[in-house]
């Protein structure tokens, strides 16, 4: 299944925030999006997973999902957005009740998810008894339950410190390795998104207009290589050339509103 | 190499320590400090009354009104009282939670529920209910209803407005979380909403308890047989102070056992905090 920017432009009032915005995440394939802050990443993967309307264009689908998706484009949230009455196994299970799966059904796809993400030992904490990134791995449990063709993550390694960034970045490499599940990563982190993506769609400040697609030329597997570590660096000082007065800019305006 | 912090500190006639300046602000209490506080004013009070220095009849000792109360429960007076007054009370806040938490849940969720009900609560809500009794007393009767009514009238808006503000307090990234996974809107409500609403719920039957309580005392005393609120009336009209005192303190009391009660839920319903 692909998932299809096509023609996106939004405005919140009079605020242009995306101008025409179009690319294509095929089936498998992960796309990070950076650009300078405010430049529209995160209303723009709200617009893809039908969380909020664009102003014009749309967002659409190519294809079939896998048969056994639950829900094809899942979120993964920067807050980590768990429900703090519930346990681990029960936010994981949330997104499934409403779904005509028996009881055992949903515990088989809860266990599935726990395991993967090395929780099956929490099941029964609630959120704030667990760490920061303890809290995201029960997101990313949340949205592997429920078999996602394309995971939609919004900044999701922000809220936490750099060792634990580092861990759940491993954890994200693993679980995209097979190339079973796509993703859109947004991040402001140019690392992240050359260590995860395949491509990396780098958006001009706002209007966010497309200003770069950018090709990661190595697989996942050969990211962690030593000398793929300068290729991707000067991939990374690529990018950072494209945005960096931008940045600089985006910076000025963010500190005189 | 890593530097190894050394085993000794070299000390000399300047060094000193740093002053501590990080005490107080810290909203504490101690366990037993409240409790000692009262168990000492009721002392003075009672050495006050009994070594003459305070007048009996404008404030009789604290073993004068206890023995008001054992003799009023002895005599059955203390039932009659108290079991008018909880009808009230009971059906009263019942009906008015019930229709706080329907119209509070209804303005949170639809906008047109809240542009009406919105304007209608904030006109009607800062009038004192109690005022309102005469009017209930010529279209209910003089009977049980419109005291139940006023007590309903008064946690009513209270309840809607703890409701409906409990409901916005909600974290919206949890309803898109939720959205996000084409969660119905009936379980969002239910999983989501009420769970997310209900710190603020409990809150407000904080608050209500104690409408019911004023009002229902209120009411009593403008038309009532039996009732504490009748019963306090009456006891200060006769001059009994040690009864009027022990009708208060039954007051007191019940207001600490539903505060209690509804702390109580809390541990239990909000123990994820």
């Amino acid at each position: 299944m692909d998932l299809i920017a096509s023609h996106i432009t939004h405005r919140f009032g009079d605020l242009a925030v995306l101008d025409d915005v179009s690319f294509t995440v095929g089936a498998g394939e992960v796309v990070a999006i950076v650009g300078p802050s405010g430049c529209g990443k995160s209303t723009l993967l709200s617009i893809l997973g039908g969380l909020l309307q664009p102003t014009s264009g749309a967002p659409e689908l190519r294809g079939s999902p896998p048969a056994d998706s639950l829900n094809p484009l899942t979120f993964v949230f920067q807050d980590f957005a768990l429900l703090p009455w519930a346990t681990v196994e029960e936010n994981v299970e949330f997104p499934l009740l409403h779904t005509q799966l028996s009881a055992v059904q949903r515990r088989a796809l809860v266990e599935d998810a726990l395991r993967r993400t090395t929780l099956t030992d929490f099941r029964k904490a609630y959120p704030k008894q667990l760490s920061g990134g303890m809290r995201q791995r029960v997101g990313i449990s949340r949205a592997l339950a429920v078999k996602p063709a394309i995971l939609l993550m919004d900044e999701p390694l922000s809220a936490l410190d750099s060792q634990t960034r580092e861990l759940l970045m491993e954890d994200f490499v693993r679980l995209l390795a097979d190339g079973g599940m796509g993703a859109v990563y947004v991040t402001h982190n140019l690392e992240e998104a050359a260590r995860l993506a395949d491509r990396i769609v780098v958006l001009s400040r706002r209007p966010g207009r497309i200003r770069e697609v950018v090709t990661v030329p190595m697989t996942r597997a050969a990211r962690g290589e030593a000398e793929a570590r300068e290729k991707l660096l000067a991939l990374q000082n690529q990018i950072w050339s494209l945005i960096r007065n931008e940045a600089i800019d985006a910076e000025r305006e963010v500190q005189h509103a | 190499m890593l530097d190894r912090a050394p085993a000794e500190i070299a000390k000399d006639a300047a060094t000193r320590r740093v002053r501590f300046r990080g005490a107080g602000f810290v909203p504490a209490s101690s366990r037993y400090g409240g409790w000692i506080a009262l168990a000492i004013v009721i002392a003075i009070w009672q050495a006050a009354g009994s070594a003459g220095l305070v007048n009996a009849l404008f404030l009789p000792t604290p073993a004068a009104i206890v023995r008001a109360i054992y003799q009023l429960a002895i005599s059955g007076a203390l039932w009659q009282h108290l079991s008018a007054s909880l009808l009230r009370i009971g059906v009263g806040w019942l009906l008015g939670t019930a229709a706080g938490v329907a119209v509070g849940f209804a303005i949170g969720l639809s906008r047109l529920a809240r542009s009406v009900g919105i304007t209608f609560i904030s006109a009607l809500f800062p009038i004192p209910k109690i005022a309102l009794l005469p009017l209930l007393i010529l279209w209910l009767g003089i009977g049980e209803e419109p005291k139940i009514a006023t007590i309903a009238l008064g946690v009513f808006f209270s309840t809607a407005i703890s409701v409906y503000s409990g409901v916005d307090a909600v974290p919206r990234n949890l309803i898109r979380m939720a959205q996000s996974f084409n969660v119905p809107f009936a379980t969002i409500v239910r999983k989501v909403i009420w769970p997310g609403a209900l710190p603020a719920i409990l809150a407000g039957f904080r608050i209500t308890a104690s409408v019911a309580l004023l009002l229902v005392v209120s009411a009593e005393m403008i038309g009532a047989q039996y009732g504490i609120g009748a019963f306090v009336l009456q006891a200060g009209n006769l001059m009994q102070t040690d009864q009027l005192l022990a009708g208060v303190v039954i007051l007191s009391v019940f207001g600490l056992a539903v505060g209690k009660l509804i702390g109580w839920l809390e541990v239990r319903l909000l123990h994820w905090r």
